[in-house]
């Protein structure tokens, strides 16, 4: 199994607004560290020739996303905490809001599915509706992929 | 405090497995028996009985390596040697800070109030700084369980010492990790600007540049 996560950032301002000009500029070197990262298996990108190009969706202009699969839960912690990501991450208050209800989620795909946008937000959904599950759920209430392969979700997937 | 606990700990009374386990933490890896006797000064067979009480209590862990020699007479892989992710503690009178902490940083991150930590942890570093002047950075961390080594020109820290913590709330716990050790260099009187966030997996966040203007 392979691990899904999906993020959501809210802008403070427009992402071709000065305000949040360093931070389109760290995208390049802190996604390069993502896609070497061990255990990176893929990311939603919305260019392959502008690393600077951030994910265009329907779920409002101000939201950042950020969308990858990893092969585990350590590959995923060691990008997002072990790295200069972490560096990036501290100054989120200069370019981001402070969210209050959840806005990362995490679940377990087989390995070779590629998950939708909308999948990701679904989850993202079901996190928020009925709190951490097998099928949506967080770093700090994590659940193994064993807790969700016997789970009718999982089974869909894989079909 | 449990009874496993004390009993594991009461291990490292014996010189022998003290410095054995000294040897194994010290390189940050893996480490073979020869490589462990060797160190500790002891012959291979003891180092290898020792070693193997030191799993059986949980204080190491231990695996296989792959021969670099294949073929026959390469023989079977080595054993060896790593330290135990598990914590162990012992308090008496019994106490736990770790669950209060815990409580604390999940009201900080409840608050939004990342900024007023850092600031009280830069204090809390300074005053810590201030009772040690005089002494090198690398012994007063190494006091405080940052386990300091050389690496490329950087003093990094092998133990984060608020390791459960900071697996709980990654973000705010190397933040305030960084400012106690700002905060602790200036108390030293030493550059506040030499301890930077370079992290690495298994390790502590914070990397030291080596001297002033380096």
């Amino acid at each position: 199994m392979h691990l899904a996560e999906l993020n959501l950032a809210h802008l403070r301002a427009p992402i071709d607004s000065a305000e949040l000009a360093e931070f389109v500029a760290l995208l390049e070197p802190i996604n390069a560290i993502a896609d070497e990262a061990p255990g990176f298996v893929w990311r939603l990108k919305e260019s392959e020739s502008d690393p600077t190009a951030t994910v265009v969706h329907d779920y409002g202009d101000h939201l950042l996303i950020n969308f990858s699969v990893w092969e585990s839960q350590e590959a995923l912690w060691n990008y997002v905490y072990r790295s200069a990501h972490l560096g990036v991450l501290r100054r989120r208050r200069e370019w981001f809001l402070r969210m209050a209800e959840p806005y990362m989620v995490m679940w377990w795909i087989p390995e070779g599915h590629i998950p939708s946008l909308a999948e990701g937000m679904a989850r993202l959904e079901r996190l928020k509706a009925e709190g951490p599950s097998p099928e949506a759920f967080t770093f700090k209430d994590f659940y193994d992929s064993s807790e969700a392969v016997s789970l009718p979700a999982a089974a869909e997937a894989r079909k | 405090m449990s009874t496993d606990d004390l009993e594991a700990l009461g291990l490292l009374h014996d010189p022998v497995r003290r410095s054995l386990y000294d040897v194994v933490t010290a390189s940050g890896g893996d480490v073979g028996r020869g490589e462990a006797a060797e160190a500790a000064g002891v012959s291979r067979t003891l180092a290898g009985h020792h070693l193997d009480k030191l799993v059986e209590a949980g204080l190491l862990e231990s695996g296989f390596r792959q021969q670099e020699k294949k073929g026959p007479g390469s023989g079977r892989p080595a054993k060896v040697y790593r330290r135990a992710r598990g914590e162990r503690s012992v308090s008496l009178p019994p106490r736990d800070y770790a669950t209060l902490a815990s409580v604390l940083a999940g009201v900080v991150d409840l608050l939004g109030a990342e900024e007023q930590a850092e600031q009280a942890a830069h204090r809390a570093g300074e005053g810590i700084g201030r009772r040690h002047a005089g002494e090198p950075v690398e012994r007063v961390l190494g006091e405080r369980g940052y386990e300091p080594y050389e690496e490329g020109g950087l003093l990094r820290l092998r133990n984060c010492p608020f390791h459960v913590l900071a697996e709980e709330q990654p973000l705010l716990v190397c933040s305030v990790n960084l400012a106690l050790c700002r905060g602790l260099l200036e108390g030293l009187g030493d550059d506040p600007g030499r301890a930077r966030l370079d992290p690495r997996p298994g390790e502590c966040c914070v990397a030291l540049s080596k001297t002033n203007g380096d």
